[in-house]
């Protein structure tokens, strides 16, 4: 799946890195706590999370995940939209709640990691 | 190739947290080194920068590359560890609200550093600080 085939199954707004939505990814993992994200061990997988801080950004960057989405109706701040842009990572904004915009997402094709 | 970094973190300082490991990460890159091993590199080090940020009042970051291995020295002064091994347990934590509130403090930071490094040594002094010793290996 293409992460602009993420921002529309979502109906999200790409708020950073537009220019890297046709970009291809293949997991997805939804969290909350950033510990538990660190832990991942694969490549290729965008981040669904409501937790709107520079921490968020930073795991995204250590974890090498290309994209997260904010969900919760949560925004992307100045300092956020800042690391985004410094560290290439494209971020979308969108109103679903967690579960639902996992469950359309996983119902379009995006995997599991486990 | 033998190379050298410092960094100085200042306990609380919640923003600043993961500047240290970024920029340690971009080096890497430069380097043309494994992203693999980047990637292990550079979340056992975020998780202890975060650790150092979250626990102690402040501390420092020393870096070592060569062509074998990368080395990490994270030293704090802080309150220190009463029971490293209760503190090794997975889901053991101390962390505050405010540090849970920032999306860490499951108990899971030093597992996790742990799990990505090829040595690690923890040392703690209960009212002096804490010394953790990491080293991961660029060829396996």
């Amino acid at each position: 799946m293409k992460l602009k085939d993420v921002a529309e199954i979502l109906k999200g707004k790409v708020v950073c890195g537009s220019e890297q939505i046709e970009k291809e990814v293949e997991f997805a993992f939804s969290s909350d706590l950033m510990s538990d994200v660190l832990t991942l061990q694969k490549d290729n997988v965008i981040l669904l999370t409501g937790l709107a801080n520079v921490q968020a950004l930073r795991t995204a960057e250590m974890s090498d995940i290309s994209c997260i989405v904010f969900v919760r109706n949560k925004k992307v701040n100045e300092d956020m939209l800042k690391l985004g842009k410094e560290s290439g990572i494209v971020l979308i904004e969108c109103s679903c709640s967690m579960f639902k915009a996992s469950g359309m997402l996983f119902s379009n094709g995006l995997k599991p990691i486990f | 190739m033998a190379m050298h970094f410092e960094y100085k973190i200042e306990g609380g300082d919640f923003t600043r947290a993961g500047n240290a490991s970024s920029q340690v990460k971009r080096t890497l890159k430069q380097l043309n080194v494994d992203p693999k091993v980047i990637k292990r590199v550079v979340v056992a080090l975020y998780e202890g920068e975060v650790n150092i940020v979250a626990h102690a009042y402040h501390g420092e970051i020393h870096i070592d590359i060569d062509t074998e291995k990368i080395k990490l020295a994270l030293i704090d002064q802080g309150p220190g560890i009463p029971n490293i091994e209760q503190a090794m347990e997975m889901g053991f934590s101390t962390a505050t609200p405010e540090v849970r509130e920032m999306g860490f403090g499951a108990g899971m930071g030093l597992p996790n550093i742990k799990k990505n490094s090829d040595k690690f040594r923890i040392e703690s002094e209960v009212g002096v600080g804490t010394k953790l010793y990491i080293e991961v290996y660029i060829n396996q």
